[in-house]
């Protein structure tokens, strides 16, 4: 594995003993303004321990996306809600942990994320509905699970140092 | 959210100071788009230099931002980081737009606007 590749030494991050080698855990206010601050601290972060800039915007795009509809949607009527994101290099890839106390995705199951259409006039074109395509198109093995009163939602990035 | 503008003939290069458009500032965006196209020249081209990062909400945005121009009148994207870059282009929105490598590209029309 990569020689700085241990992400549990970085200080800047509140990290408690892991039993795992390689993972880093987040815990973030659902605000929109603390998103973006913890997407930032995750790329410097990432990009210290010598992911390349491809690797980090394909993460911050999915990350981005994951933890927005999560202020939006899940935690649409709270003002108060944590996410906690688990960060933990494999051979096969980076896998993404994200947990919320948040409402339950509807129908138990993720968007599927059609691509749009826009063989349409420029008034017809959509302004939403992208941001399930681009988790889809760049996440990989993703699943989610309603545990109790939580969601969990688990995806695998093709990126780091893989075997 | 802080976006300048500078007028030319006919024109106008608006540049967005902020190094991201998503969630967070996305309304805004679309809202001060709209009133430097309302009182804009023909052609709008919308320097994205600065811009490092652009989410879905961003992307709506800029794309409400077109459609909120008004007949006869332009929207054209000028200078996108690669992170910017396959946003647009994952979703095929690099499609719809008119996109110039550079601010100077565009205003000298030569560009390879797709």
């Amino acid at each position: 594995m990569r020689p700085e590749g241990n992400l549990s030494r970085q200080e800047t991050w509140e990290v408690p003993p892991q039993p795992k080698e390689h993972t880093l855990r987040i815990i973030l206010p659902a605000t929109e303004a603390a998103v973006r601050r913890g997407l930032e601290s995750i790329k410097s972060g990432l990009g210290s321990v010598g992911y390349g800039q491809d690797e980090l915007a394909s993460l911050e795009i999915v990350l981005a996306e994951a933890l927005n509809n999560i202020v939006e949607h899940a935690y649409a009527d709270h003002s108060d809600g944590m996410i906690e994101i688990h960060l933990s290099q494999t051979a096969k890839g980076l896998w993404c942990t994200i947990l919320d106390n948040g409402q339950m995705m509807p129908g138990g199951e993720p968007p599927i994320g059609r691509s749009a259409n826009l063989d349409c006039e420029v008034a017809d074109l959509p302004e939403g509905g992208f941001g399930w395509f681009l988790i889809r198109e760049l996440a990989h093995e993703l699943e989610y699970v309603r545990e109790g009163d939580r969601n969990r939602l688990c995806f695998r990035m093709s990126i780091g140092h893989m075997a | 959210m802080k976006l300048t503008h500078q007028d030319f003939d006919d024109v106008r290069i608006v540049s967005v100071v902020e190094n991201r458009i998503d969630a967070a500032c996305a309304i805004q965006f679309k809202d001060e788009m709209r009133a430097l196209s309302d009182s804009g020249p023909a052609r709008i081209v919308l320097d994205l230099e600065n811009v490092e990062f652009l989410d879905s909400s961003g992307l709506g945005a800029v794309v409400g931002a077109l459609k909120a121009v008004r007949h006869g009148q332009s929207l054209e994207l000028a200078a996108l980081h690669p992170t910017v870059q396959r946003v647009f282009h994952l979703t095929r929105m690099d499609t719809v737009f008119s996109i110039h490598t550079s601010v100077a590209t565009a205003v000298e029309g030569i560009a390879n606007a797709s």
